[in-house]
């Protein structure tokens, strides 16, 4: 498949701000259960949602690149019975209103317990709104996934592996951005963001590699012969009946070539999980900002190249059709 | 129910992309708008079909094999294409069993082209909506034409008359009895969509002739030769029986 930017900096960018969020509202369960110190609220609660939100928001804008007609997009909420893309389309401005409206408790301070459970939990309009929040964030992730996942003859993302794929590195870079953020706070939770985002990062790295290892030996279920339905070993493509550049022909190849692809898989290797871990590891002895913030930087363009290779990795079943120009 | 498809012969297809130019003709020119073109009479001409003739090289030379083979949208009767449309612009049609494009809701996200096994989708690149071909369903049902061109373009066009067009799901339509009896499949059935269109299969026409059929064992009439000259008892060749 063609990797088209816009869908690459839209499931990038949107997995880091639910990965961030969902960060944000995990110390918050832990201050709870009083394992942490509670954050400040405003500072780190409400400042930390903005970031979210405007990584989501970023996302959501480029998403518009990818459509030939962007001014109907409003339409694309009409099928979400049956399409994931509509799902996700939907989940995208529910998980930036949850997120505005939990950001925006924090901000004004409306964090008075409304009742308490059992005399341990106390639960604030912030708790539920984060508790509805992270199930957005976490359908969002499994409609993205989805999107992929359901083209069945995509048999390179016809797995369960994606829908993995997506929310452990969308997690792994939120966890990853959170390590700075409370670097830059200075709030004291640099090590334990750092440690979640570790632990994501070796888990999606597992899926990943796991994901790699089975398309690496997917065998092709369409072939020449069913394509055009001749019972020969040998078929040939003569011509593909047209000379100049087709729809057929941009969309559905990358271009590049195999050494090209090569390399890309062996930078996002590096680049989404082995520089990373490695720079947060010395984030926790060397206390600055600086360490953090490098890891999600080079994390993030890993992912980016990540989501390039993962568009160039699936084969379409049409490409049989488009093999030769003369 | 109706489901209206083509039934392309590909023993008879020459590939001489008839049916690519009237298809485009009549599609560039109907109530949809034009058929994007891009430096048609350039060094570089592309733009959007509905329909392409390709052409494979089966066999190794000297036993090779040219299959000319014409692909358009196929009208599954399960089409992937259509639930992953996020707006509902691909559908399908109850009546007939047509697959089509709403371009005035389609907003060109090409997530129903990734969805198509086949490729029978392109995207505009003038309106940036996805097309496809409609079966000429703005002509097969213009009843102020004369019923027999009540047909797809190409289907009209094709010199040789490899395409049929009809209902595949009445067994008794030219399409169900092509199908039936010379053998028409379907591609990609891997996958389960169904394909409304169908091909016929290449057919290796030979003529089989037999020794006696060069060297008359029997000569009923008395040509070539002595003439038969039976016994007086038994009846002659020139009356009723025949040895
Ligand atoms: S051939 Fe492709 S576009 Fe046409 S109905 Fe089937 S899946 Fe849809
Ligand atoms: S390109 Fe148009 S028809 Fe295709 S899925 Fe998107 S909105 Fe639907």
């Amino acid at each position: 498949m063609h990797p088209a930017f816009s869908v690459i900096l839209l499931t990038t960018l949107i997995g880091v701000g639910q990965g961030l969020f969902l960060a944000i509202y995990t110390s918050q369960l832990y201050a709870l259960a009083r394992l942490l110190p509670m954050p400040d609220h405003q500072r780190f609660f409400a400042l930390g949602s903005a970031i979210a939100v405007g990584f989501l928001a970023l996302g959501l804008f480029a998403s518009f690149f990818h459509l030939g007609r962007p001014g109907r997009a409003w339409r694309s909420a009409a099928r979400w019975r049956t399409s994931w893309l509509s799902r996700e389309v939907i989940l995208l401005p529910a998980l930036m209103v949850l997120v505005v409206a939990y950001g925006a408790i924090h901000y004004f301070g409306w964090t008075e317990p409304l009742f308490v459970v059992r005399g341990a939990l106390p639960v604030d309009p912030s708790l539920i709104v984060g508790a509805l929040a992270t199930l957005a964030a976490f359908a969002l992730f499994v409609a993205t996934g989805m999107i992929y996942a359901s083209l069945r003859f995509l048999r390179e993302w016809a797995t369960p592996l994606t829908i993995f794929n997506f929310l452990l590195l969308g997690g792994a870079s939120g966890f990853t951005l959170a390590a700075a953020f409370a670097a830059w706070l200075g709030s004291g939770l640099t090590r334990f963001y750092g440690t979640w985002a570790v632990i994501l990062t070796v888990a999606a790295a597992a899926s990943r590699l796991a994901s790699l290892y089975r398309n690496a030996h997917l065998q092709p279920k369409s072939t020449l012969q069913s394509a055009i339905g001749v019972r020969h070993p040998r078929i040939r493509q003569v011509t593909q009946g047209a000379m100049g550049p087709t729809f057929n022909n941009r969309e559905f190849f990358h271009g590049a070539s195999a050494k090209a692809v090569q390399t890309v898989r062996t930078f996002f290797l590096l680049a989404a999980f082995v520089i990373p871990v490695v720079l947060l590891a010395t984030a926790y002895v060397l206390s600055s900002f600086w360490i953090p913030a490098a890891a999600f930087a080079v994390q993030y363009l890993g992912l980016v190249a990540e989501r390039w290779y993962f568009f160039a990795d699936a084969r379409h079943p049409q490409n049989l059709y488009y093999q030769r120009v003369a | 129910m109706t489901q209206l498809a083509l039934v392309i012969d590909l023993n008879v297809c020459v590939g001489c992309h008839a049916c690519v130019t009237s298809c485009k003709e009549w599609n560039t020119s109907g109530w949809a708008g034009p058929l994007a073109d891009f430096s048609p009479y350039g060094p570089d001409p592309h733009g959007t079909f509905f329909n392409r003739v390709q052409t494979f090289e089966v066999g190794e030379y000297p036993h090779t094999t040219v299959v000319h083979f014409p692909k358009s949208c196929l009208h599954c009767e399960e089409p992937p294409c259509v639930p992953v449309c996020p707006t509902g612009a691909s559908y399908k049609r109850e009546e007939d069993g047509i697959v089509l494009v709403d371009y005035d809701k389609c907003i060109g996200c090409k997530y129903c082209s990734w969805a198509c096994p086949y490729g029978a989708r392109e995207l505009d690149e003038h309106q940036k909506v996805m097309k496809k071909c409609t079966l000429c369903v703005d002509r097969i049902y213009d009843e102020s034409l004369p019923e027999a061109e009540r047909k797809p373009a190409c289907v009209l066009a094709c010199p040789t008359n490899a395409r049929l067009f009809g209902d595949v799901h009445d067994p008794y339509s030219q399409v169900s009895v092509a199908i039936r009896e010379q053998g028409g499949y379907t591609l990609m059935p891997e996958w389960g969509t169904k394909p409304a269109n169908h091909y016929l299969p290449r057919r290796r026409t030979e003529l089989r002739i037999h020794a006696d059929e060069l060297i008359r064992a029997d000569n009923p009439l008395k040509k070539e030769g002595v003439p038969p000259k039976p016994p007086k008892d038994q009846p002659t060749l020139d009356e009723t029986t025949s040895w």
